[in-house]
């Protein structure tokens, strides 16, 4: 680790810090429908959408209904997306005259981007057209972001209101994130990373005659307006195979900085959005301060472990030691642009929120630092999280920490001014329980079946790791690969698609429950017996539940993958 | 529940309008009005033909050239089989290979072992031995292009001091000398060198 490198985190932490109040209170008011600055522009234009869908804004909507809204949105977002994947040949803007998706990869895609997952089991310059690159992919990046921001505001209203039957309308919320949010700041961005170099054409791959007179095919497309929403919203499918590694995709270290601060700025600013709500910010200051610490360790772990290297390149008389000349460590996987900490910081930051975009090689990672993404997914994806899915799953952890203090002292539980009963810690066990479920569970069945086993590309114990990889990263909506393993399959076609949408909406419909709940309940006034939720005590109890549960559950398999693998690689045992 | 089935298909009908197509149909227009070069994809010509992107890394082998990282991408030949074809452009990817893995530790021998040969004295860079993650790194680290720097020198017939020298101006440094990694774009050096030699 070098000085430079941990200035360059500090640097990205306090980015993040910066930007999480003044774009959480803007997000408070374009969810409570209070004027912004933007609203004589958009406020017509979000009219007739309501207008022509027949939706009434002042419509409050049950859990059920909200929930069932949302089910039925994503239903009708996959079987548009997987007609236009498996039809895209007789659709325009495809100068490359790429014909229809496979009906098991268009299957696996369409679930990917419906659920803000963004699993690639296709390389996008040799599978997709302009025309579902845009309509298709480009729409879900916004719409599944959206989705999930919508229903954190509807988890966040079930602690704010006081004896409510609803918990706000599912068509208004989604509207208003998509155009209020996610738009404006995708044109401004999106332009800045043209500036930079990001390719923003319908025209076809460039042929090329090198230097040298050999010919290269360069492929190009519009690039900067899904790019800047694929981080933005953590949905993280590239438009190209190589994802965010590709210089298109991110042409220079600024790119890469402004791309991870919008990776973590909305699951941040979601904090506050929580303390405005509950009209305590200090409420979502104690979370935002969890995840800050659970962020700083992860980043931390993965750089120092990058920057040691590989011990059996070293023994080859191969230079690792940092120094002004390079940035050595382990260069497998990485582009010199980003060297060392760029690449561990982005890989903490992509699988502690839900994008799954890469800048570096997870599978050609060290072991231990390799460990530090797929145990961000496992926990959750909590720390800051996906967007809106970051949120909602770290106030289920919170319920659980109340409800484990309560159990020390033998008081009901309480958070934010809401009495935590039965009901609600059962709904929330439920919520956490899937996702253990869902990646042993598939992982378990892949290790055992001959044409799971087939598809991973490195022998030994990294094997195990790439299968555990996958699945941990479908079910928590990733995306990130550990790329060796072939997905491209029936079998993990269809594995790996269960797993993205049990992953979602297996944790969405309790997590829905409990703040129906909540919702009807009372606010009760703290008293001295309350357990403070806004201070650091709550912290170090919130994150010791974090890590206990997560720790327990996955530590088993985490041994029999990139644990052993780093005392082999230490021991010179190669597979 | 019925009645939440329009707004699904309208809304997403017109999502669909305005962020799948309007959106980025839009920046296109304004992409190509105020920045065109980068838009299609900051394409280098010389005499009218396309000879490659700013950003993208391309394939150099011979002696008086600096050559690039090695690359782990593929593309088919004529009977439509899979073969390495390093800096493919159209088909970007890394190796995947994990750092227990014996093909690895084999091929990273491989190449230690021809660049001692071209430069027994300097330590080997670590970026020169490691494949890229697009699979076409425009970029070598100072230390990489240093080691290269006897070698072409040599087949320029050209001062190694003057070739430091241009090593030296096309080192891009850390943006604000804090944001990510000193790097020398290979094509830009190499044009360079191309230039100083008509001169």
């Amino acid at each position: 680790m070098t000085a430079n490198g941990l200035i360059q985190i500090a640097l990205f932490s306090a980015i993040v810090l910066l930007v999480t109040r003044p774009l959480g209170g803007y997000m408070t008011r374009v969810f409570n429908g209070d004027y912004v600055f933007l609203t004589p522009i958009l406020r017509p234009i979000e009219m007739l959408f309501y207008k022509l869908a027949g939706v009434d804004e002042k419509d409050d909507q049950h859990w059920l209904r909200y929930g069932g809204a949302m089910l039925m949105f994503s239903v009708a977002g996959f079987a548009l997306l997987y007609a236009i994947l498996r039809l895209q040949g007789y659709l325009p803007f495809n100068p490359q005259g790429f014909g229809a998706v496979e009906p098991m990869l268009a299957f696996n895609t369409a679930i990917s981007f419906v659920t803000n997952t963004n699993w690639q089991n296709y390389g996008g310059e040799t599978t997709l057209s302009y025309f579902t690159q845009m309509a298709g992919l480009t729409v879900h990046n916004f719409v599944s972001a959206a989705t999930g921001i919508a229903l954190a505001m509807a988890f966040i209203r079930g602690f704010s209101r006081a004896s409510a039957k609803g918990l706000g309308n599912f068509w208004v919320d989604l509207t208003r994130c998509s155009l209020y949010v996610l738009l404006p700041v995708s044109i401004v961005v999106g332009l800045f990373f043209i500036w930079q170099g990001m390719p923003q054409t319908l025209g076809a791959y460039v042929n090329a005659t090198t230097i040298e007179g050999a010919h290269q095919t360069i492929a190009v497309g519009p690039v900067a307006s899904q790019e800047v929403i694929k981080m933005f919203g953590t949905n993280g499918g590239g438009f190209f195979n190589a994802n965010s590694t590709h210089p298109f995709e991110n042409p220079n270290a600024i790119t890469n900085l402004v791309q991870m601060v919008l990776i973590f700025a909305i699951g941040a600013a979601l904090t506050n959005v929580f303390g405005r709500m509950v009209k305590n910010e200090w409420q979502g200051w104690a979370l935002f301060g969890t995840m800050s610490v659970l962020f700083l360790v992860g980043a931390l772990i993965a750089y120092h472990f990058e920057a040691a290297g590989n011990p059996n390149i070293t023994a080859l008389g191969v230079d690792q030691a940092a120094s002004a000349l390079q940035a050595g460590g382990n260069m497998e996987g990485k582009d010199v642009r980003f060297g060392i900490a760029n690449s561990a910081l982005f890989a903490t930051v992509t699988t502690d929120a839900s994008c799954g975009a890469v800048n570096a090689w997870h599978d050609s990672f060290t072991p231990l630092a390799g460990l530090v993404p797929l145990v961000n997914m496992e926990l959750g994806e909590i720390i800051f999280g996906g967007v809106g899915s970051g949120l909602y799953g770290m106030l289920l952890f919170a319920i659980v920490a109340v409800f484990i203090a309560g159990l020390m002292v033998g008081r009901t539980p309480e958070y934010v001014g809401k009495k935590i009963e039965g009901y609600d810690v059962k709904m929330t066990a439920l919520a956490i329980i899937i996702l253990p479920f869902s990646i042993l569970g598939f992982t378990a069945l892949a290790s055992s079946l001959p044409f799971g086993v087939s598809s991973i590309a490195n022998a030994g114990p990294h094997g195990f790791s790439e299968i555990l990889y996958g699945f941990s990263s479908t079910t928590a909506n990733n995306g990130s690969a550990f790329g060796g393993l072939t997905g491209n399959t029936p079998f993990y076609n269809i594995t790996l698609g269960l797993a993205m949408a049990i992953g979602r909406f297996g944790m969405i419909v309790p997590m829905l429950a409990v703040a129906g709940s909540l919702g009807r309940k009372k606010l009760v006034a703290s008293s001295v017996g309350t357990f403070p939720t806004d201070s650091g005590l709550f912290v170090a109890i919130l994150t010791a539940v974090i890590l206990i549960v997560g720790g327990l559950t996955f530590f088993p398999a985490l041994s029999l993958g990139p644990i052993v693998e780093h005392f082999s690689m230490i021991h010179g045992t190669l597979y | 529940m019925l009645k939440d089935i329009r707004p699904a298909i309208v809304l997403l009908a017109l999502f669909t309008l305005l962020l799948g197509l309007a959106y980025p149909l839009g920046m296109t227009r304004v992409a190509g009005a105020l920045f065109p070069h980068q838009a299609e994809g900051s394409l280098i010509e010389k005499n009218g033909i396309v000879i490659g992107s700013e950003i993208i890394g391309q394939t150099f082998t011979g002696e008086k050239y600096f050559h690039g990282r090695p690359s782990a991408t593929t593309g088919t030949d004529d009977k439509g089989n899979s073969i390495a074809l390093p800096n493919n452009a159209a088909n970007s990817m890394g190796s995947n290979l994990g750092p227990t893995n014996k093909a690895l530790i084999e091929r990273i021998k491989n190449e230690v072992e021809k660049l001692k040969a071209e430069n027994p004295n300097a330590a080997i860079p670590v970026d020169m031995v490691t494949t890229s993650a697009s699979g076409f790194d425009p970029d070598i680290t100072p230390a990489a292009a240093l080691f290269q720097m006897p070698r072409v020198a040599k087949a320029r017939n050209l001062d190694p001091a003057k070739v430091e020298a241009l090593i030296n101006q096309f080192t891009k440094p850390r943006t604000l000398g804090i944001i990510g990694e000193p790097a020398v774009n290979v094509l830009k050096l190499n044009m360079a060198l191309d230039s100083e030699a008509v001169k």
